[in-house]
């Protein structure tokens, strides 16, 4: 049976579901009790779960974090909501040294089957420290997972198939995600991690996106397609694994590539995206240069014009992509 | 170690370029960002900067001379440094006089060297391969003449056995000559503009499909409002006035208007697709010593006459000393072209690729026409449309003039 609720609700939705199933499955962060989330996630599962699972972590993402890969290596699974994901550099020596490594340096006989959730992404004017995208950053580093769902259904299937997971994973979900609204079943299922997914097949053009921008690459390609111009969009999912088979194939088809990624552009996924493309068997279909369309090279301002103006908007993407369509770039 | 003065790329499609002019004599001291040397291409002459501050040596190409696209044409030396042989390639660059009495050659650009050669897509290649053709007789559509995959696939098309187009005159120089009697002519080569002229002409009038449609427009009120406005215009501390209008710039603000009125008139014909514009950047032909320049004011329809007239007299002056840069000359869907400071009453004139429409205006004209059975004097200006018809039907290019008409007949209408 399915039936349409938001982003936050497929997230509470999959996190009861899993604490239901399994007794190892907890949760920890700031104000997810009582007060339900700085985002409302958490709601109340406190009440259905109580404290001991659903536990109010003082302020430090250092020494939660700990606790996490802690609880972890002893059996649990737990799963830390941030506040904001920007934090997470604070939380980077657990993360980084001690999460992402310790089952390649124990000869695989741990595991840290830990869930790290962070609200992430610009658009809420929370200025320069609250609105960072630093998924790259995390997914640069082997050892981790790292997943971006931009649906209520791949948030609900792809949290539970990371609570699965014996490795570490890290979620990020854009805040101004939460409130979309979509169709999700309401049993249980899962998403595969690493698999990524054609939200819309195309023709003349592979635009890849993540997160909030496959919204805004949907909405570009309709603007587009009146024009003639049949784009593919592909929505990545994951991050680490990247899921670089379904792109090439994609680019094989189209013979242009643009990346859309709201993280700064300057060494963000969509280099890493441009790279693969460029050494795979699909280099030599590039009819093209690869377009990268990312977040400026700066900090998000807080000036809600300006704020808008650091990362791609519908607008600039119609013009990147019809400039790429029609040979002018 | 002196740093290579390289002869840059300015315009598209330019495979070598002519050294008009050094500023800065060799042994001389120049610094960087200043103008070095000034090359003259097909189009236009564009002044180069040094890369580097230091002591100009080994000028390679003279005043006069041309050489090919990326090659070094001078060093820069450090202060001090001691000039080697060594630190020039071995390999001079071809370089050409110019003979005053015989045509230029055009020099090839050295495309089969070992690691040159046309730029092109990666699919572009791969398709070349397989179809095996070669890629330096496949001309590019893509941004600086890049190859990409539909221009294969066209070159693939066309039947081997085809003959090329032909541009050059059905007979060799040598046999035009003969037939008039030696010393009765002076022979004037043909410069880098004549030659783009020639060509592209040539080209439009063989491969774009020309209607004509003529319209004549009463300007009585459009002269009455030209001379109220200058009258009026502001003046500035010399006490001159800030602009004068002309016909002309009545003219270009119409056209804008009108493209917009009939936006399926503001296209451009691209091979398997139509580009649909937003804005009215038009073209404006211009007469200059040997040739003509048709710079483009861009937007027409968001700016004032005044606006107009004044970047018009701008661009105009630019295209007079040859120093149109290519970004004030390419695009535009339409042109227009006025000889009625001649006297020349109508005409029809030659689109200019990839524009699909020019406008040809003639003189104002005072005529008396019947009005309620009454002989009026009127003044009237011809124009004719020539349209491609690729891209432009009839209905659509006389809708186009009807409404260029309307503004021009009642330019009030251009206010609303």
């Amino acid at each position: 049976m399915s039936r349409e609720i938001t982003y936050a609700q497929a997230i509470q939705e999959a996190l009861g579901q899993a604490m239901e199933a399994d007794p190892a499955v907890f949760l920890m962060g700031e104000d997810i009790g009582v007060y339900g989330g700085a985002f409302q996630v958490t709601g109340d599962l406190v009440h259905r779960f109580g404290e001991d699972r659903v536990m109010d972590a003082p302020i430090s993402e250092l020494g939660q974090a700990g606790v996490a890969v802690g609880a972890a290596l002893a059996g649990c699974k737990p799963v830390l909501e941030f506040q904001f994901s920007d934090f997470a550099t604070l939380a980077m020596e657990q993360i980084v040294n001690q999460a992402a490594k310790l089952r390649f340096m124990l000869g695989g006989k741990v595991n840290v089957p830990l869930v790290m959730r962070f609200p992430a992404g610009s658009g809420t004017g929370a200025a320069a420290q609250h609105s960072q995208s630093l998924d790259a950053w995390l997914a640069h580093v082997p050892g981790l997972k790292v997943i971006q769902p931009s649906t209520p259904y791949d948030m609900k299937g792809m949290l539970l198939a990371a609570i699965d997971d014996p490795d570490p994973v890290m979620v990020f979900e854009h805040k101004l995600l939460y409130k979309t609204k979509g169709e999700v079943p309401e049993e249980a299922y899962r998403v595969p991690i690493g698999k990524a997914h054609v939200a819309r097949e195309g023709s003349d053009v592979t635009i890849v996106a993540t997160s909030i921008m496959v919204h805004k690459s949907l909405e570009a390609a309709e603007t587009l397609a009146a024009e003639g111009i049949d784009v593919e969009v592909i929505d990545l999912r994951t991050l680490r694994p990247m899921d670089t088979a379904t792109i090439i194939e994609s680019v094989k088809k189209t013979t242009r590539l643009a990346c859309v990624y709201e993280g700064v552009k300057t060494l963000g996924i969509g280099a890493e995206i441009s790279a693969r493309i460029a050494e795979s068997e699909a280099f030599d279909y590039l009819d093209a240069p690869i377009l990268r369309l990312g977040g400026a090279e700066s900090p998000i301002p807080y000036n809600p014009v300006l704020e808008k103006a650091a990362v791609p908007q519908v607008q600039g993407i119609v013009e990147g992509l019809r400039n790429l369509v029609t040979g002018r770039t | 170690m002196a740093v290579e003065v390289i002869l840059p790329k300015v315009d598209m499609d330019m495979a070598t370029g002519k050294i008009s002019k050094w500023h800065v004599r060799e042994g001389e001291r120049v610094a960087k960002g200043a103008v070095l040397f000034e090359i003259e291409t097909d189009k236009a002459a564009m002044e180069i900067e040094a890369p580097a501050d230091g002591i100009l040596r080994n000028v390679l190409v003279g005043e006069g001379l041309s050489a090919p696209v990326g090659s070094a044409v001078a060093y820069i030396y450090a202060e001090g440094e001691a000039v080697s042989a060594a630190a020039v390639k071995t390999e001079a660059p071809k370089t050409e006089a110019l003979a005053p009495t015989k045509a230029a050659a055009v020099v090839q650009p050295s495309s089969s060297k070992d690691g040159e050669g046309p730029r092109a897509t990666p699919l572009a290649r791969r398709l070349a391969k397989e179809a095996s053709l070669s890629l330096s007789n496949i001309s590019g559509s893509g941004p600086r003449g890049r190859i990409v995959a539909e221009d294969v696939r066209k070159a693939a098309e066309k039947p081997v056995s085809a003959p090329a187009p032909v541009l050059a005159p059905a007979q060799p120089d040598d046999a035009i000559h003969k037939l008039y009697q030696s010393g009765s002519f002076e022979v004037q080569p043909v410069d880098g503009m004549r030659r783009t002229i020639a060509q592209r002409l040539t080209l439009s009038k063989q491969t774009v499909p020309h209607f004509y449609l003529s319209v004549t427009a009463n300007i009585g009120k459009l002269m009455a409002a030209r001379e109220s406005l200058n009258a009026s215009a502001p003046r500035d501390a010399e006490k001159k006035p800030l602009w004068r209008l002309s016909i002309n710039d009545f003219v270009i603000k119409a056209m804008g208007r009108a493209l917009q009125r009939v936006p399926a008139a503001n296209v451009t014909w691209a091979g398997d697709a139509i580009l649909r514009h937003r804005v009215s950047d038009v073209g404006v032909a211009v007469a200059v010593e040997g040739g003509l320049f048709t710079p483009v004011i861009r937007a027409v329809e968001t700016k004032t006459l005044a606006a107009i007239s004044q970047e018009m007299k701008a661009l105009a002056a630019k295209a007079r000393a040859r120093k149109l840069v290519p970004s004030e000359y390419q695009g535009g869907t339409t042109a227009i072209s006025n000889l009625g400071m001649f006297g020349i009453e109508e005409f029809t004139a030659i689109i200019n690729p990839p524009h699909a429409s020019i406008l040809a205006v003639g003189a104002g004209v005072e005529r008396f026409v019947p009005v309620n059975g009454q002989p009026v004097l009127a003044t009237q200006m011809t124009c004719t449309l020539s349209c491609d018809h690729r891209a432009v039907d009839g209905a659509v290019g006389a809708e186009l003039l009807q409404a260029f008409r309307s503004f021009i007949e009642d330019p009030l209408l251009m206010l609303a």
